[in-house]
């Protein structure tokens, strides 16, 4: 579904990724996890030619994406959800989750706002359709911009660090939505530090470091049997 | 573009000019007065010059002739022209590109207009014979009064040209002047549109910078590159336009009053002084006034969106 192939990506002379090989099967969960500038967002980003490689490709289901049709390629297959949840503070939640459909996938408004609510109940947020984002609390606009990515109604979610930004107490919310969406048969990549959650939701998990990826494996092998000095270390740090 | 990406374009663009209504209006502000300067001194630079034409028109040279009448040196050097000669003479100096007017003088009507005025109707019809005979004369008029050295060596070349009046004192302070106040303004034109330029494009690029989030939610939810940067192009080139008018309107309203005033006040500057219409000034203030608005908001506004387009 998504393939990496030799993917290097330089900002200026500052090599953040080093041939990245990667390949993610339909409905898979994928977590990938690393210390910080480990290359684990830029990986993500490159994904969605967020970031165009500086060598190397990138396929989404056989395609090769170029900058000629990486927009059409990518509108159709991926969303994505961020870090920061990139909600338009002017627009009321309904408004933020049509806009998409309404203008890029040409659906009309009554498409749109049923497709809307349906996500909206799924992330069990109907009742603020009407409001604007910056009333929600953190976890909550977390869930709107779940929701509209999930009205994108592409077949390839990509997360990066979707709680980062969230005090602990909102965390869960969002999380529980994630482990629910995980159920659907929704290919997703997430990028973040909850361990609890990748042993709990991943198929596979991969770890990043210096831009290269050093270990991957199931969640049981990458937890209770890594090979890698580095991840043992990782692990140790951040499982306490 | 489809249609609906079109009629997108434009609502977006309106909507965003109300939504950002501040520095819309800040931006249309600083516009205005920029244009409002730069039409200002435009229009003193325009009349400027405009009388200082009106007074080069006025410059003539005077072309005599050899005629029977001349003492014998001059008949030893020259030659007596003919009529049909003169006549050739008056067209090669019409066609020369420095001349905007030739008139031809005989030396009767010369007598007619001269005697009475200098004698004294009673004194002047006297005279038994025409003291001026033979003195049929060319009055030249210049298109550009720096040329008319080059206009009077030529003229003396002329065999039958006797004598060629003019005053260099007066052409040379005029195309002097000319020359100093093209440069000056120019200079001055120069730099009010540089700064004018600056001053707008860096308030286009404000406004669109405090807003890099909003066209960075657009490209994070798939949206092209046209999509995001066409209803700012649209809103940069919309309060340029509007940032054009008002000093256009202001400049209009001004610009009649003060002729009026000035006209109807000191009316006997109107003698000498030759203010341009308004029509005049605006023939030249509207498209440039309007082409530095739109363009600038344009090309301010793609070039800032190019910016924020990589997220």
């Amino acid at each position: 579904m998504i393939r990496l192939e030799n993917v290097c990506k330089n900002f200026g002379d500052l090599q953040v990724l080093k041939n990245v090989n990667l390949e993610v099967k339909e409905g898979e969960k994928l977590v990938i996890i690393g210390p910080s500038g480990s290359g684990k967002s830029t990986t993500v980003r490159c994904m969605n030619f967020l970031e165009e490689p500086t060598s190397g490709q990138v396929y989404i289901d056989g395609q090769k994406l170029t900058h000629a049709n990486k927009t059409k390629i990518i509108r159709e297959s991926i969303s994505m959800v961020f870090q920061q949840f990139n909600l338009y503070p002017h627009m009321t939640v309904l408004k933020n989750l049509t806009i998409a459909p309404m203008k890029l996938h040409h659906k009309s408004k009554k498409e749109a706002e049923d497709l809307a609510y349906h996500y909206l109940d799924v992330v069990g947020l109907r009742d603020k359709a009407h409001v604007y984002p910056t009333t929600l609390s953190g976890g909550q606009q977390q869930r709107i911009a779940i929701a509209r990515a999930l009205c994108a109604q592409t077949k390839i979610i990509l997360f990066d660090e979707p709680t980062s930004a969230l005090d602990p107490e909102t965390i869960q919310e969002v999380l529980d939505v994630m482990i629910k969406l995980a159920k659907e048969n929704i290919t997703m990549v997430v990028v973040t530090h909850e361990m609890g959650f990748a042993r709990q939701v991943a198929d596979r998990i991969v770890f990043m470091a210096d831009g290269q990826i050093i270990e991957e494996g199931t969640p049981d092998h990458f937890f209770d049997n890594p090979s890698n000095e580095r991840v043992k270390q990782f692990l140790g740090k951040i499982i306490r | 573009m489809k249609i609906s990406t079109l009629f997108y374009t434009i609502k977006q663009g309106f909507v965003n000019i109300f939504r950002n209504k501040w520095y819309s209006l800040a931006s249309i502000a600083t516009i205005s007065a920029c244009l409002f300067l730069f039409g200002l001194f435009y229009c003193i630079v325009a009349n400027f010059q405009n009388i200082l034409k009106t007074a080069e028109e006025g410059v003539s040279v005077t072309v005599f002739f050899h005629s029977d009448m001349d003492n014998c040196e001059s008949h030893i050097d020259g030659q007596i022209p003919s009529e049909q000669r003169l006549e050739e003479i008056g067209q090669e100096i019409a066609k020369r590109a420095e001349v905007s007017e030739v008139q031809f003088q005989s030396a009767d009507d010369a007598w007619a207009t001269f005697g009475p005025d200098y004698f004294g109707e009673d004194y002047a019809e006297g005279f038994p014979e025409n003291p001026l005979a033979g003195e049929d004369t060319y009055e030249i008029f210049l298109s550009d009064v720096s040329m008319q050295d080059a206009l009077v060596t030529w003229l003396q070349s002329i065999p039958e040209v006797r004598k060629v009046n003019y005053s260099e004192m007066t052409a040379n302070t005029l195309s002097g002047l000319n020359l100093l106040i093209a440069y000056v303004s120019m200079g001055i034109i120069v730099i009010l549109l540089a700064v004018s330029i600056f001053l707008i494009s860096n308030t286009v690029a404000i406004g669109i910078s405090v807003r890099s989030a909003e066209i960075n939610i657009m490209k994070y939810i798939g949206a092209t590159d046209f999509f995001v940067r066409a209803p700012f192009v649209l809103e940069g080139m919309l309060i340029g336009l509007i940032g054009a008018a008002v000093p256009l309107g202001l400049i209009y309203s001004l610009y009649n009053y003060a002729l009026n005033y000035v006209i109807n006040r000191f009316m006997v500057l109107s003698g000498f002084l030759n203010f341009l219409s308004v029509d005049e000034i605006f023939h030249f203030l509207i498209p440039v006034s309007l082409g530095v608005g739109v363009g600038i908001g344009f090309l301010g506004s793609i070039a800032t969106v190019r910016k924020h387009l990589h997220v």
